[in-house]
């Protein structure tokens, strides 16, 4: 009989010998199905095995994703043909084509809806940096400016054989992941992206206080310039989460009081 | 309806109007390229009208406008007014070409609407006050159309810059010929493409209110006791009937459409903005990202229209070329219509994989010859840029006489019977051809109505009075019809292509430089092309210098959306998303 043993690892020794030395009898129908893996790697294979992209095409390149999950490049072999059109459904978010001012906050509003673990994939050089419209007056020069972004593809368009790549490289970044480290099993980690606003430009709600600055001290200035001319190098500073208007706040207590009187509850 | 196809006869080179519209005439511009009136503004309609009426010319094609200032040219050296709108018409019953008239404004006031007299106007017209910020007397829904309400500016004008403005014209100096050069990131100190007026204060900013389309009371004559409520459904963005980013606001009532507003301008990525700071030659790479299903066509009809403007040879053999890619291009764009006609009508998928594995095939010539499967940048001012390669021809000639036709007839044998098909197809989304016309709807549209106008045919372009092929026309302007329509044009495509490679003749592909280091003369064009999705023109000015003055795409599919709304009114949603895609959008074209 073996003392005690002296740590965790030892233990955890001891408890495996007997499996890696036959000492358990698997019955005979078992024998060759029986396999012993970790968690990560079973989670990982089977997340990126059905990783379902959303039916979301935006330009040109969404032509391309079409051909790729088409007979010849053929999706399904990844386990991929499923493209759902509902972001609650989907686990990758393919960016196929240019970002445009107008339609960003739609973006960036599907993506807040995407249940996680999600992923985003930039498909072109237009979702990646602009491309060749980069300097257009309604462009944003990449998605990657208002959401995080896994994998870019470059190219206009990729080929499929370079999206398919892209996804390949995509699987590689699931395969490393880990079950214990993941943000989505974690508390306060939700990676809630303000949605951008249409004002007379685009602005992300997280820039309000620079651009303020810089429009404020543009007007003080009374520079007949357009505020872009500010100096260079002022510091970004992120904001977080959006501040609700003190309308919906308002909103939202009217809504809880009613609730409330109709259960008969105390205020 | 059925009529003999409409040929081109002697174009109307003076404008004939009569003794009492003669005085609406201010002059003559740009006659040495392509030569239009000037009509003073408040006599603008009664020209159309006479136009219209009594000349016959009844499609209004191209709405534009153009701002002068600050332009170099010597025509203009008299002439105060700002901005110029821009009008071309012909006639689709005689053919030949164009009428080009000129309306000069100065900065601050309106012009008439002529969407009384040509619907058509109505989307052209909106697009102008958007970019250009010219107001239309008399126009029903004068609201922005590719950007948003509240955007800063009209950005067309010539003197609104971008965030990431260097310099009017390119190669920017700071990339060549030393290549050394700053993100624009970097400048800005929120590291985006975006500019804010000084002064503007983002807390305070409140968005403008929702556009809802117009309430139609709804009316029930057979059971007055129904007491019902139109509601307004929005479609889009992102939904995944819209071919892309397009937006469909509705106010149905039950399931029964009372009105539908297109909304767009979400994949608007500013082309003629960024058009006009490129070379000419520049801007053939981005012609390709128009309609990106067929970008061979795109290619052509630009290097076609400045052909025309810089007076271009081009030889035989590219002549022939041309042709080819072309006619390969609609194959491609019929059948991939077709099939996602038969996705919207809920077939999902299947169809749509049986058409696009043709696609391939001719995708894999398009690489071989040009380098790049869809964004093929192939044409050049005049000619091609490289020739075929080895084994291409053998392998064209045996799509185009064996494999796409038997690959046609089998979507022939399984769809064009489909009880399915028929059902949802047959009566739906009917407009007559008149309205159509009316409507500025151009391509196969008009032939499912029974028009048999091709620009192939009514005013030939490139070698096609060469070739012997007819203009498929069916009778019912509907669904169905316009489904069967693009089958019986890819069929007439192969007929093109089988004469075409077997007439073929050797020789050159590109006369003179290709055009890297064009000038082109003071003036301006407009020229046009049957592009598989209708007509597809390129409106050019030029102050004689390196870029473009003026650079307009007059799109088919952006131009056709004028009839969504009035094919919709009083079907089902469902029928809706069908009616979208027998129209065949490609967002690329439509927003620019």
């Amino acid at each position: 009989m073996a003392s005690l043993p002296p740590d965790f690892q030892q233990l955890k020794q001891d408890q495996l010998t007997p499996f890696l030395h036959d000492e358990i009898a698997v019955p005979d129908e078992l024998q060759a199905n029986v396999l012993i893996t970790t968690v990560d790697k079973i989670y990982n294979w089977s997340r990126r095995s059905s990783m379902w992209p959303l039916l979301f095409g935006l330009a040109c390149c969404a032509i391309e994703m079409i051909a790729t999950a088409a007979s010849r490049y053929d999706l399904a072999r990844f386990g991929m043909e499923v493209m759902r059109p509902s972001p609650r459904q989907s686990d990758l978010m393919i960016v196929s084509g240019t970002v445009t001012k107008k339609m960003v906050p739609a973006i960036v509003r599907i993506y807040n809806q995407m249940a996680e673990p999600r992923y985003v994939l930039s498909m072109g050089a237009c979702a990646t940096g602009g491309g060749p419209f980069k300097e257009g007056y309604n462009v944003v020069s990449g998605i990657d400016k208002y959401i995080p972004v896994d994998v870019y593809v470059p190219g206009c368009p990729p080929t499929p054989e370079a999206l398919i790549y892209g996804l390949l490289k995509m699987h590689e970044k699931v395969d490393r992941q880990s079950v214990t480290s993941v943000p989505w099993y974690r508390k306060d980690t939700s990676q809630f992206v303000p949605v951008p606003r249409l004002g007379p430009d685009v602005f992300d709600p997280r820039q309000v206080d620079l651009i303020k600055d810089t429009t404020l001290k543009a007007a003080a200035a009374t520079t007949a310039a357009a505020a872009n001319g500010a100096s260079a190098g002022a510091t970004e500073h992120a904001r977080g989460p959006a501040q609700l208007s003190d309308k919906a706040i308002a909103r939202m207590e009217e809504a809880k009081r009613r609730w409330r009187e109709k259960k008969g509850l105390p205020e | 309806m059925s009529q003999a196809t409409v040929v081109a006869e002697a174009p109307a080179d003076e404008l004939d109007l009569g003794p009492e519209l003669a005085d609406a005439v201010e002059g003559a511009w740009a006659e040495d390229t392509e030569k239009t009136y000037v009509i003073a503004p408040d006599r603008i309609l009664d020209v159309l009208r006479h136009l219209r009426d009594v000349q016959g010319y009844d499609f209004l094609s191209n709405l534009t406008c153009v701002d002068y200032k600050g332009y170099g040219g010597k025509l203009r050296a008299d002439v105060d007014a700002r901005l110029e709108i821009v009008y071309n018409l012909y006639n689709t019953r005689r053919g030949g070409g164009s009428i080009g008239l000129h309306v000069r404004v100065p900065e601050d006031e309106t012009v008439p609407s002529a969407t009384s007299l040509y619907a058509g106007a109505n989307l052209q017209e909106r697009e102008v006050y958007d970019l250009f910020g010219v107001k239309f007397e008399g126009h029903p829904n004068l609201r922005r159309i590719l950007l948003w309400d509240g955007f800063n500016g009209h950005p067309m004008r010539k003197d609104w810059q971008e965030a990431y403005f260097e310099e009017d014209v390119k190669p920017f100096r700071s990339r060549h010929p030393k290549g050394e050069y700053a993100f624009h990131e970097d400048k800005i100190p929120w590291a985006k493409n975006t500019t804010y007026p000084a002064g503007w204060d983002p807390d305070s900013w409140q968005e403008p209110v929702a556009y809802v389309p117009v309430s139609q009371a709804p009316h029930h004559e057979n059971e007055p006791h129904l007491d019902t409520e139109s509601i307004v459904v929005n479609l889009g963005p992102h939904h995944p009937s819209t071919h892309g980013v397009f937006r469909m606001l509705t106010r149905v009532e039950g399931e029964t459409i009372l009105a539908l507003e297109p909304e767009m301008g979400y994949l608007h990525r500013n082309h003629e903005k960024i058009g006009e700071r490129n070379t000419w030659l520049m801007n053939m790479p981005f012609t390709d990202r128009l309609d990106y299903l067929n970008s061979m066509s795109n290619n052509w009809s630009y290097a076609l229209a400045v052909e025309k403007l810089a007076g271009i040879e081009v030889p035989e053999r590219a002549e022939y070329l041309r042709v080819i890619m072309a006619e390969f291009t609609r194959i491609v764009n019929h059948t991939w219509s077709i099939g996602f006609i038969l996705n919207d009508l809920g077939a999902l998928q299947t169809p749509a994989l049986y058409a696009i594995e043709e696609r391939e095939m001719i995708l894999d010539l398009f690489e071989a010859v040009s380098g790049a499967r869809m964004m093929c940048n192939y044409m050049r001012f005049g000619g091609v840029v490289r020739d075929l390669p080895e084994g291409w021809h053998e392998q064209a000639a045996y799509l185009a006489n064996e494999r796409l036709p038997r690959a046609l007839d089998e979507l022939d044998t399984l769809l064009t019977e489909n009880e399915i098909l028929k059902a949802r197809g047959r009566g739906v989304g009917y407009l007559p051809v008149e309205d159509l016309i009316a409507l500025s709807v151009s391509g196969p549209m008009i032939r499912a109505g029974g028009l048999a106008y091709d620009i192939r045919k009514a005013e030939p372009y490139g070698i096609y009075d060469r070739f012997d092929f007819d203009v498929p026309t069916l009778p019912n302007s509907d669904i169905y019809d316009r489904y069967y329509i693009r089958l019986l044009e890819a069929m007439e495509s192969v007929r093109i292509l089988q004469q075409a490679l077997r007439d073929i003749p050797e020789g050159e592909t590109l006369g003179g430089r290709g055009g890297y280091t064009l000038r082109a003369p003071e003036g301006e064009v407009y020229s046009r092309i049957e592009a598989p999705k209708g007509e597809l023109g390129f409106y050019l000015a030029s102050d004689g210098k390196v870029a473009p003055w003026r650079y307009h795409v007059r799109s088919p599919s952006y131009i056709n959306l004028n009839a969504l709304g009035p094919m919709s009114i009083g079907y089902k949603v469902a029928d809706a998303i069908v009616i979208l895609g027998a129209i065949d959008i490609v967002l690329g074209e439509v927003d620019r």
